[in-house]
C-alpha cells in the first residue's frame, strides 16, 4: 500500500508542477507583452511601468510557486506515508 | 534525497537547538552590521567614495519608498531598507562556499513576514488611530469585512511562500544538477540564482512597502513635509 501511495505521490507531484506552470506562464507572457507595448507608447513612464510589472509578475509567479510547494509537500511531507 | 522542509540541529545551547539557517542569518546580520559600522565611522560633509556609495544606496531606497507610498520616507526607511538589505545579502550568501542561504528555509521567511505583518498593523494604528485603522476593514462596504480580514493572513502567507519557493528552488535545482552533471555545470544556474535573489529581495521590500502604505493610507503629501501624524487627529 505504501509503495502505491509513493508512486502516486511522485506522479502527482510532477503533474502538479507541470500543469501548474501553464497558467502563470501564459499570464506572465501577457503581462510582459502589455508592459512592452505600454513602454513603447510612453517611454517616459518606463520606471513606473516596470516597477508595477515586477510586483505583478511576482504575484502571478506565486501561483506557480504554490504548485511547487504542494509538490514538495506531497514528496517530502506526505501525511499518508508512514 | 534530503527534504528541503526538514532541518537538523547543528549544535545545542542548553535546551535550545541551533540550526544552520540561524547561524547563517546571524552571520549575515554581523556582516551587514560590521560593514555599516566600519563604513559610517568617519562621516564627512564632503563625502568620500564609500560614503557617496552609501548615500546613493540610501537615497535610492528613499526614492522607491516615496514613489510607492506618496509620503515622507523617513519613518519607514529603517524597516524597509533593512528588510531589503537583509534579504538581498541572505539570497546572495550562497556565493560564499559552504553557506546555504537562510531564506531557503521557511522559518527565516516566516519570521520576516511576521515582522511585516505586525508592523503593518502597528503603523496603521499609529497613523490612523485604532478606530480609523479598524474602519479600513469596512472599505469599500461592510460586506468586505471577512474578505479583508482573510486577506491580511493570506498575503502574509504568500509573502512567506514566494520568497521560500524562489530561493529554495534555486538551491534545490543546483543540488540536483550537481548530483547529475558534476562540477562547473551549474554555474549558469547560479548566475540566474543571483538575478532571482535580487528580484525577490526587491519584491519582498516593495510588497512590504505596499502593505504598510495600504494600512497608513496614501494621502498625497510632498516629501520632506511636516510629520505625517499631524494631519490625522
Amino acid at each position: 500500500m505504501n509503495d502505491l501511495i509513493q508512486a502516486v505521490s511522485i506522479f502527482s507531484a510532477a503533474i502538479a508542477v507541470g500543469f501548474g506552470a501553464i497558467g502563470p506562464g501564459l499570464g506572465e507572457g501577457r503581462a510582459v507583452a502589455a508592459a512592452m507595448e505600454a513602454i513603447a507608447r510612453q517611454p517616459e513612464a518606463a520606471g513606473t511601468i516596470s516597477r508595477t510589472l515586477f510586483v505583478g509578475l511576482a504575484m502571478i509567479e506565486t501561483m506557480a510557486i504554490y504548485c511547487l510547494v504542494v509538490a514538495l509537500l506531497v514528496l517530502f511531507a506526505n501525511p499518508f506515508i508512514r | 534525497m534530503k527534504s528541503p522542509l526538514a532541518l537538523e540541529p547543528l549544535f545545542h545551547v542548553g535546551p535550545l537547538a541551533v540550526t544552520s539557517p540561524v547561524v547563517a542569518s546571524w552571520g549575515v546580520i554581523a556582516f551587514l552590521g560590521g560593514l555599516s559600522a566600519l563604513a559610517t565611522r568617519r562621516l564627512d560633509l564632503l563625502p568620500s567614495k564609500t560614503q557617496a556609495t552609501l548615500e546613493l544606496l540610501v537615497s535610492t531606497i528613499d526614492a522607491q519608498i516615496c514613489e510607492t507610498m506618496q509620503r515622507d520616507p523617513a519613518p519607514f526607511r529603517a524597516l524597509i531598507g533593512s528588510i531589503f538589505l537583509f534579504t538581498l545579502v541572505s539570497n546572495w550568501s550562497s556565493l560564499a562556499p559552504g553557506v546555504e542561504p537562510p531564506t531557503a528555509h521557511i522559518e527565516t521567511d516566516a519570521a520576516m513576514a511576521l515582522i511585516v505583518f505586525v508592523s503593518t498593523i502597528a503603523w496603521g494604528v499609529r497613523i490612523r488611530g485604532l478606530r480609523g485603522y479598524l474602519a479600513t476593514f469596512a472599505e469599500p462596504t461592510w460586506v468586505m469585512i471577512p474578505l479583508n480580514i482573510v486577506e491580511q493572513f493570506t498575503r502574509t502567507f504568500s509573502l512567506i511562500v514566494r520568497l521560500f519557493g524562489n530561493v529554495m528552488s534555486g538551491v534545490f535545482i543546483i543540488g540536483i544538477i550537481m548530483a547529475l552533471a558534476g562540477l562547473l555545470v551549474p554555474i549558469p544556474l547560479m548566475a540566474l540564482d543571483l538575478l532571482t535573489g535580487a528580484i525577490q529581495a526587491y519584491i519582498f521590500a516593495v510588497l512590504a512597502t505596499v502593505f504598510i502604505a495600504s494600512a497608513v493610507g496614501g494621502r498625497p503629501e510632498p516629501p520632506g513635509d511636516a510629520s505625517p501624524e499631524g494631519a490625522t487627529k
